[in-house]
């Protein structure tokens, strides 16, 4: 327990702004009825996430989530809305036995069990730190111990590019057809 | 007054990594819209990236792998994103709905 009118009391309470935001945006995103406003909770709760990873000492991690997620893949997804919405509403209705309380119910269960599973446990520290986890030595283990992964990622980002364009020009040539 | 210090247990974290989790899988088994799904995904990842930051931070003793693991899986995940929203794309294009439950050529 920390003094609430103190750098950290205001930093808990930040905090706990933080884990609301993104509980209440991955809420929208998952209950809105529109899909356009579950991207929008989604956005939200890559920004709480964002905050998270700031707590976490890892502000360029921070960044690159406000960058990715909120700026191109919500962006990304957003203009698939668009593209491919046919009917706004009428979202949640007619379905299996999985669509409704027991959806719920396998929700709260792996909830409850991970969380659980979290508590329980002991969990052991390192005794010690061989670097302080700063950008510097990300950068230089992104670049010495982990070059191959770095460059097979690159690798994955180029095929992804391609399979997209030739997925999305495949779905135009047989556009004319039957519905 | 005082307020507990939530930001710097472990626990915090793991607990809001697996709510995240635990509302990602809901919405994959709720949402019948293709694009619903992909959206509670991204939450499933979110929540797998939460747990790998918090071990970095409070366990590792490298504190730069989970870093590094959390800036792969956001890479893994725009390629998966673009990926999914093409072949949604094509679907509707061929189908002209994104409801996964309509998108059958086959009777029965």
């Amino acid at each position: 327990m920390v003094p609430l009118f103190s750098a950290e009391g205001l930093s808990s309470l930040v905090f706990i702004f933080i884990v609301m935001t993104t509980v209440l945006g991955a809420v929208i995103a998952t209950h809105s009825v529109r899909l356009i406003r579950a991207v929008t909770g989604l956005a939200i709760c890559f920004i709480g996430v964002a905050g998270l990873y700031y707590y976490l000492n890892s502000p360029f991690v921070a960044l690159m989530e406000m960058l990715i997620y909120v700026g191109a893949v919500c962006v990304t997804i957003t203009f698939a809305v668009m593209l491919a919405d046919p009917n706004p509403a009428g979202e949640v209705g007619k379905g299996s036995i999985f669509t409704g309380p027991l959806s719920f119910a396998l929700g709260v269960l792996l909830f409850w069990g991970l969380s659980g599973l979290a508590g329980k446990t002991t969990w052991v520290p390192s005794p010690g730190r061989i670097n302080d986890g700063s950008l510097e030595e990300v950068g230089r283990s992104l670049l010495t111990n982990y070059s191959m992964v770095f460059e097979l990622i690159s690798l994955v980002l180029l095929l992804a590019i391609i399979g997209a364009l030739v997925l999305a020009r495949q779905g135009r040539t047989r556009a004319g057809g039957e519905s | 007054m005082s307020i507990p210090a939530f930001g710097d247990s472990l626990t915090t974290y793991l607990i809001i990594a697996a709510m995240l989790f635990g509302i990602g899988f809901y919405g994959l088994v709720h949402r019948r819209t293709l694009i619903g799904m992909l959206i509670a995904g991204e939450l499933i990842l979110a929540g797998a990236s939460i747990n790998f930051m918090a071990f970095n931070r409070f366990l590792a003793p490298d504190p730069t792998v989970g870093q590094i693991f959390t800036l792969f899986i956001m890479g893994i995940a725009a390629a998966e994103a673009a990926i999914a929203l093409s072949i949604i794309i094509a679907v509707y294009r061929n189908f002209r709905t994104i409801d996964a439950e309509d998108v059958a050529e086959l009777k029965g």
